[in-house]
């Protein structure tokens, strides 16, 4: 079980400036999100696009700002539960929290912070009837262990990277490798599209481009898909397979966040914005793109205008008892927790005789 | 006033008929949310970068006036469902005068 006095769901922007502003009140924080890494759809979406609205930045490319909110946050040494999903929520006797990842991992903490951003990014599904009832029985939209695929017939489908760079991988585990995809282009990086053909031609990889898997075939698993020609329903050929892999990327959900009886409108969290941010469950805040109340703006700097109101109430919810004003860091500096200290220089008081 | 009539049919089949503006930047996703004609959450998910595709509409006038693909968007809609050959990103479609009576239909929601 990990302990924590904050825990975060959400490593985006505003999740990472959490940690700062929680750790100027000594509280220590931990983060859970469904992503590899920290950053949220500032490291996932558009790491190299320029952001032009951080006050005091009239220029940081996304993937920066991420770099310094890190740098910012390390002194209060944040723990992180990365690529795993907080699934569910569990009020405890006393009040606080115990949020399970889709992994198992517990998580317990006074105060639950959910800066969820859109949601956590999942596999794209393609639209074909009857997919769900094929997940995990030769369905799968994320390979975890290619090992699962050794001498096994695959059809992978998508016309991106992954779909490009798993057809390779796999045309040296697999027994037959198939490609599809809707075009003749890729798009993904040059080397893999010289790759995938060079492949093909040596029959390595069966490459259907210009097509479509638009059914799938079996009883209790998968054992063939359908896959249509240039979208001609009377040009369709029935395929045999074991594994129906399809890669179309990652889209944001808000998921299982939706079930945890908070108030939900327009796919956000409402939240008291005359106060706190707190939702309709007391001890979870809600903060960032998640959240929404009149005159909401979906902005980075919203968010961590957010964070810093959130972290006061939460450290009155934590210690009711203890009086506190709010510190400037100029004044006080910076206390890590990692036993460094950051202040400003003191001025140099001399006489001059 | 440099305000065009567009035609909108959500994704309910239910046409709208409303004024955008020529003056404000704004691009067809923009319009769509501001009138709230597809759920917010929905549409414009990526913020307008042609990253997302769920902006997607099926452009049904106007196709010899509309803006080139970019590289993104082709690569975008290369990746998206339910396209079409008349399927464009909203966010990457810009009002100008020019479409003035333009019609389209908001692509489905993808899951």
């Amino acid at each position: 079980m990990i302990k924590t006095d904050i825990l975060i769901i959400g490593a985006g922007p505003t999740g990472l400036f959490t940690v700062f502003e929680a750790g100027l009140l000594k509280l220590k924080c931990h983060l859970i999100d469904a992503l590899p890494q920290p950053g949220g759809q500032c490291s996932e979406i558009y790491p190299k696009k320029p952001i032009y609205d951080i006050p005091g930045f009239p220029e940081v490319l996304a993937g920066d700002l991420v770099k310094n909110l890190m740098e910012q946050a390390k002194p209060f040494n944040p723990g992180f539960t990365l690529g795993d999903r907080a699934e569910t929520l569990d009020k405890q006797d006393d009040g606080s929290f115990i949020v399970t990842t889709s992994r198992g991992i517990k998580h317990h903490a006074p105060i639950v912070v959910i800066a969820g951003g859109l949601g956590s990014f999942e596999p794209r599904k393609p639209p074909i009837a009857d997919i769900a009832n094929f997940e995990d029985k030769g369905v799968e939209y994320i390979i975890k262990d290619p090992e699962v695929y050794r001498d096994k017939r695959v059809v992978i489908a998508g016309g991106g990277d992954s779909a490009l760079d798993w057809s390779i991988f796999l045309a040296d585990v697999a027994k037959e490798v198939s490609l599809v995809h809707r075009r003749k282009d890729f798009r993904g990086a040059l080397d893999s599209v010289e790759k995938v053909e060079e492949l093909s031609k040596i029959g390595k990889i069966n490459l259907i481009t210009e097509a479509e898997v638009v059914d799938l075939q079996g009883d209790d698993k998968l054992n063939a898909v359908v896959i249509r020609h240039k979208g001609q329903a009377s040009d369709e050929e029935i395929k045999e397979t074991d594994h129906f892999i399809p890669l179309f990327g990652l889209s944001p959900k808000l998921g299982p966040i939706g079930d945890w009886g908070l108030e939900i409108e327009k796919n956000a969290i409402k939240v008291d914005n005359s106060y706190d941010y707190q939702t309709n469950i007391p001890g979870v805040y809600a903060i960032g793109d998640v959240n929404t109340y009149p005159g909401k703006l979906k902005l980075i700097l919203c968010g961590f205008h957010e964070a810093a109101i959130m972290c006061q109430s939460a450290y009155q919810k934590i210690n009711p008892d203890k009086k506190y004003v709010m510190k400037y860091t100029t004044v006080s500096g910076i206390d890590g927790f990692d036993g460094s200290r950051k202040e400003a220089k003191r001025e140099v008081v001399k006489s001059i005789n | 006033m440099s305000d065009i009539k567009i035609t909108i049919i959500d994704r309910e089949g239910e046409a709208h008929v409303i004024d955008a503006p020529t003056d404000m930047n704004m691009n067809l996703m923009e319009v769509i949310r501001s009138y709230e004609l597809a759920p917010e959450g929905t549409i414009g998910i990526c913020g307008g970068m042609a990253m997302c595709a769920s902006c997607q509409c099926y452009m049904l006038s106007h196709e010899h006036l509309l803006p080139e693909k970019s590289y993104e968007e082709e690569d975008m809609l290369d990746q998206a469902f339910f396209v079409e050959d008349n399927s464009r990103l909203g966010c990457q479609i810009f009002i100008k005068k020019e479409l003035n009576g333009l019609e389209l239909k908001i692509a489905p929601e993808s899951t």
